[in-house]
């Protein structure tokens, strides 16, 4: 059956993301660039986990490759990836009508909002290791989840005041439903606008599926996959140890306070959450392990959280 | 008289919370007017809700409280008046009453002479009322999950709200919550309406305006909308229906303003699928309708409710995006299905060794092992009883029972557990009965599912749930209160099911004795149990509580007994005669309950030559005929019979109540007597505690 869309009309992959981050720049976001570690989504880069905590106010967009190495298929899945990209906006608080500017947004990238069937549907976001939770929506368009739209109401185990809305697009979806495509593989990344000469999605990043797929299923070293953890685990928590002496006690040295690195802890976090999922699927992790492991992290995460907000009010403060 | 509508816009509201806040705001929004005095005692009232707003609307409610004049008594003339002169106390009354003193009158009262005042308490109007009352009812209403979303968390509501509607008439009521304040406006459909505001006439024109603008508030409308909608778009196909789901139904009329239908296909080469994957995928992901052909059989098409109007434009691409997700996730399924079939369940049970039940129970492999013992325990049982159960075959099912737990499909449908291990294990050529054992073993997983169809499912899920409630138990982990996070309820629930309604000749006994031996324990999980069987009864089985303690005590252990027996109970307790003894056994019961306090404690034998009176002969007679006849209608379990037996004692019971005095001085006809109201009671009771029956009012 001859398809209902016009392909050359619709977006490719990247004027898809141009579009998104020149929409929400128009609505007062700062366009950031992608966190340069490996993270399992983009609530997890500091952009949104570190900046939802706090009363400073903010808005924020960038485009964040996520990385689950479970859910690699070698490139043989049509519809599942090893990595996937996110368009990630926090904005915070969130503006009345948060809703009618994110709808705005799908008409920026050629969705005609009468011609399609678009519901919100309840799905509500949980990150325990984070001591995450908000409410939310999954927002469906034409039985497809296009967006998770979340009001994030704890982070870090602490209570948000003010409260921010995330709103994550999955891009490569959303480039599938333009393009009407059954495979990721087959979606235009890009066309040569002299010669109208397309490059795929599965000439730009099959190789990349397909390597990694086979390094977090076959190839990656479990032993020193647990030095990894061990080591960098430790690290963070020596860090939050430090932090204990120049943030949480009386503290004259305001540069100490304000040079503390929160931020290094986080980043030793966050490595400690990619080689835990890389343990996970290369299946090293017993399900009697996976708990304690878990709890481990979410001490990391929670701690630095706690740090961050200290860090905060004393640096507002000064 | 003016009609009253409220109306509250939110962002989409999660469509499983709509029926109960709609219909608790209707309750406490008329509960409030009823209070205040601003409606009859019936008044007519509706409410509506939509994805994006809930709304009641009450007919003729009064614009003002009636005024009331009150009479309140002050303090006593001899405290008011010193030498004539008022005092404080007087003063006091009359500022407080409004009144000067000397329009302050004297009431005589039995005390003496008090001193009064006549007020008049002014009625507020319903506006004043409303804008003062009415935000608590609204902050009240109660959600399963709510949020914070302004600055500060001055509250908490289920998502943001976005506007307030009221009108009295048509007189806005500026009542204010979550820092809005009502108006006239509000809006229509998000995306078939203009986007704008739009001013609400009257309470009367509020459904027709939303019409106008693409919502249809009426959740009934809506669902019949969506019901039609759906025989219509079948009727495309020839002699095909659309398999009716409720629930379904329920979800998608609470996720639409302005539904419509919309017929999809998929290439019929999925069919090969099982069924059960192909309708979990499309009801439980997609909320899509299966369509099936004349025979039942599933058609390969399907149906998804929009919320737009469905045009010749949008029908196409409308399609063609949810055949395109629904092929998708075919094919994941597909992808599933083949992957682990290369991996047999029988291959499978080394694989449980490495998932956890819980961690101090150890894995599902040593879960599987514990299980297979009891099953065998059981079925020994049930086949020294009569039955004819295969031990191997039901040894067999209880080995691979979990171990779909490590297929990719139950992985990604967990909904399907034991479903999808029925399923492979029957492709993988293990014998139907198991297959079918392993299929059923959740059931019933609610009050709705009926027991596993087989004896072997049902043995199979007694020893799987008697596993790990005796497990729990053991760790002292029972419910608590309103926490039962391993569901140790429902699981026994299903047991008290199983036990009652299927024909397996096992005992609750049999089936607590096969999992736990410590004493303490079993007395615990008996004590559970007994709780779980008085709730089967009166909420499975419709029992009155009076008629399930009755037949409680007489013992519960054979469940299917015990039902029969209080079904028995419940078709005679219209019977004069049957309360007739009942009220006779009560007095009996309270009888010997004072004569044991006063140390008077029967002898176990009636001695007949201690008998003195014909009515207390007669009464032995009859009472131990009856006993020896009810016992072998017991045993037919002819309860019917046997509760017309008792009842037809009534009148040598009351002969004996109106002729015999019990307790005389003469300790040894004392003694006889109160041996012979034992013996009755006793002899009589084994179908139920019939003093236990409430007999009057």
């Amino acid at each position: 059956m001859p398809s209902v869309v016009e392909k050359k009309k619709s977006l490719t992959f990247q004027e898809l993301i141009f579009t998104l981050q020149r929409f929400w720049a128009e609505h007062g976001c700062v366009l950031q660039q992608p966190y340069d570690l490996e993270v399992g989504a983009g609530t997890m880069s500091p952009d949104t986990f570190l900046r939802v905590l706090g009363p400073k106010p903010i808005r924020i967009a960038y485009a964040q490759p996520s990385r689950r190495p479970a859910d690699g298929r070698y490139g043989e899945n049509p519809n599942r990836l090893f990595r996937h990209t996110q368009l990630q906006v926090i904005l915070k608080p969130p503006p009345e009508r948060v809703q009618e500017l994110y709808l705005e947004s799908l008409v920026a990238i050629g969705i005609d909002l009468r011609q399609h069937d678009i519901k919100f549907e309840e799905d509500n976001w949980e990150w325990p290791v984070g001591g995450a939770w908000g409410v939310g929506w999954q927002v469906m368009l034409d039985g497809q989840e296009i967006t998770q739209f979340t009001y994030f109401q704890q982070c870090g185990g602490m209570d948000l005041d003010p409260i921010s809305g995330e709103i994550t697009y999955g891009l490569e979806r959303i480039a599938q439903f333009l393009q009407d495509l059954d495979s990721i593989y087959d979606i235009v990344w890009s066309r040569d606008p002299s010669t109208g000469a397309e490059l795929t999605y599965g000439q730009v990043r099959l190789h990349e599926e397909q390597q990694f797929s086979a390094y977090s299923f076959d190839y990656a070293d479990v032993p020193s996959l647990w030095k990894h953890l061990e080591l960098y685990e430790a690290e963070c928590q020596a860090l939050i140890s430090r932090a204990q002496e120049i943030l949480f006690e009386e503290n004259e040295d305001k540069l100490a306070v304000l040079r503390f690195p929160t931020l290094g802890a986080y980043e030793l976090a966050l490595k400690c959450s990619h080689t835990f999922n890389l343990l996970d699927a290369r299946g090293a992790i017993s399900v009697t392990e996976r708990v304690g492991v878990m709890a481990r992290i979410r001490n990391l995460i929670v701690g630095v959280a706690k740090i961050y907000a200290e860090q905060g009010k004393l640096t507002a403060a000064a | 008289m003016p009609d009253f509508l409220l109306e509250i816009g939110l962002e989409e509201v999660p469509a499983r919370m709509l029926a109960s806040a709609q219909a608790e705001l209707l309750k406490r929004t008329l509960a409030l007017l009823t209070r205040e005095q601003l409606v009859s005692a019936d008044p007519i009232a509706h409410s509506y809700s939509t994805p994006r707003r809930l709304a009641v609307l009450i007919r003729a409610v009064l614009a003002q409280q009636p005024d009331i004049t009150e009479e309140t008594t002050g303090p006593a003339v001899k405290i008011a008046f010193k030498d004539g002169a008022p005092t404080a106390a007087a003063e006091a009354f009359a500022r407080k009453s409004g009144a000067a003193v000397s329009d302050l009158k004297t009431v005589s009262t039995p005390k003496g002479d008090y001193l009064a005042a006549t007020t008049l308490k002014r009625g507020r109007t319903t506006s004043e009322v409303i804008v003062a009352e009415l935000p608590k009812e609204i902050a009240a209403i109660y959600w399963a999950k709510n949020m914070y979303w302004r600055a500060g968390k001055p509250e908490r509501f289920v998502r943001p709200v976005l506007w307030l509607a009221c009108l009295l008439g048509e007189e806005v009521v500026p009542v204010s919550f979550a820092g809005k304040t009502a108006g006239r406006a509000t809006y229509g459909h998000r995306v078939l309406s203009t986007g704008d505001p739009f001013e609400i006439v009257s309470p009367q024109s509020y459904l027709a305006q939303l019409e106008g603008e693409y919502v249809l508030a009426d959740v009934e409308v809506r669902r019949q909308k969506i019901r039609k909608a759906l025989d219509h778009v079948t009727r495309a196909i020839p002699s095909a229906r659309w398999r009716e789901d409720h629930l379904l139904v329920d979800a998608v009329t609470h996720l639409t303003e302005w539904p419509d239908v919309l017929l999809g296909n998929f290439e019929p080469a999925y069919l090969e699928l099982p069924e059960e994957v192909l309708v979990t995928v499309m009801r439980d992901h997609q909320k899509y309708f299966a369509v099936e052909d004349a025979n039942g059989k599933l058609a390969p098409h399907f149906l998804t409710v929009t919320n737009i109007a469905l045009d010749e434009i949008n029908t196409p691409i409308i399609k063609q995006g949810n055949e395109r997700v629904l092929r998708a996730r075919f094919n994941d399924a597909r992808f599933f299905w083949e992957f682990d079939q290369r991996t047999p369940l029988a291959d499978r049970v080394k694989l449980l060794e490495n998932v956890t039940f819980q961690k101090d129970l150890g894995s599902y492999a040593e879960k599987s092992r514990r299980v297979r013992s009891i099953v065998a325990t059981l079925t020994t049982l049930a086949n020294s009883r009569g039955a004819t159960l295969d031990a191997d075959i039901i040894g067999g099912a209880a080995m691979l029972a979990k171990t779909d737990l490590t297929t990719e499909l139950v992985k990604e449908f967990t909904e399907l557990q034991g479903i999808i291990g029925g399923l492979y294990a029957r492709s993988q050529g293990i014998s139907a009965k198991a297959a079918d054992a392993i299929y059923d073993q959740y059931l019933p997983a609610s009050a709705k599912d009926g027991i596993p169809r087989s004896a072997e499912g049902a043995i199979l899920g007694l020893a799987d749930r008697i596993d790990t409630i005796g497990g729990m138990f053991r760790l002292g982990m029972e419910p608590t209160g309103s926490k039962d996070p391993f569901a140790l309820r429902r699981a026994a629930n299903s047991i008290v099911r199983i036990l009652a309604e299927s024909s397996l000749p096992l005992w609750l006994s049999d089936v607590i004795n096969a999992s736990t031996q410590a004493q303490d324990t079993e007395a615990k999980i008996l004590a559970f149990f007994t709780e779980r069987i008085d709730f089967y009864l009166r909420e499975g089985r419709d029992q009155a509580y009076d008629v399930v303690k009755a037949v409680m005590a007489a013992g519960h252990n054979d469940l299917r007994d015990l039902v029969a027996r209080a079904e028995a109970v419940t078709s005679m307790r219209g019977s004069e005669d049957f309360l007739a003894v009942s009220a006779a056994f009560k007095r009996m019961k309270n009888i010997l309950t004072q004569a044991h306090a006063k140390g008077d404690i029967p002898p176990a034998i009636v001695d007949h030559d201690l008998l003195l009176d014909p009515a207390e002969k007669l009464l032995a007679v009859t009472a131990s005929a009856a006993a020896s006849a009810i016992q072998e209608l017991q045993a037919e379990r002819n309860y019917g019979e046997a509760l017309r037996v008792i009842a037809a004692l009534r009148p040598s019971i009351d002969d004996f109540f109106d002729k015999v005095m019990v307790m005389v001085p003469e300790d040894d006809i004392r003694a006889n007597r109160l041996a012979l109201l034992n013996r009755t009671l006793e002899d009589l009771s084994r179908i139920a505690d019939f003093s236990e029956i409430v007999t009057a009012g």
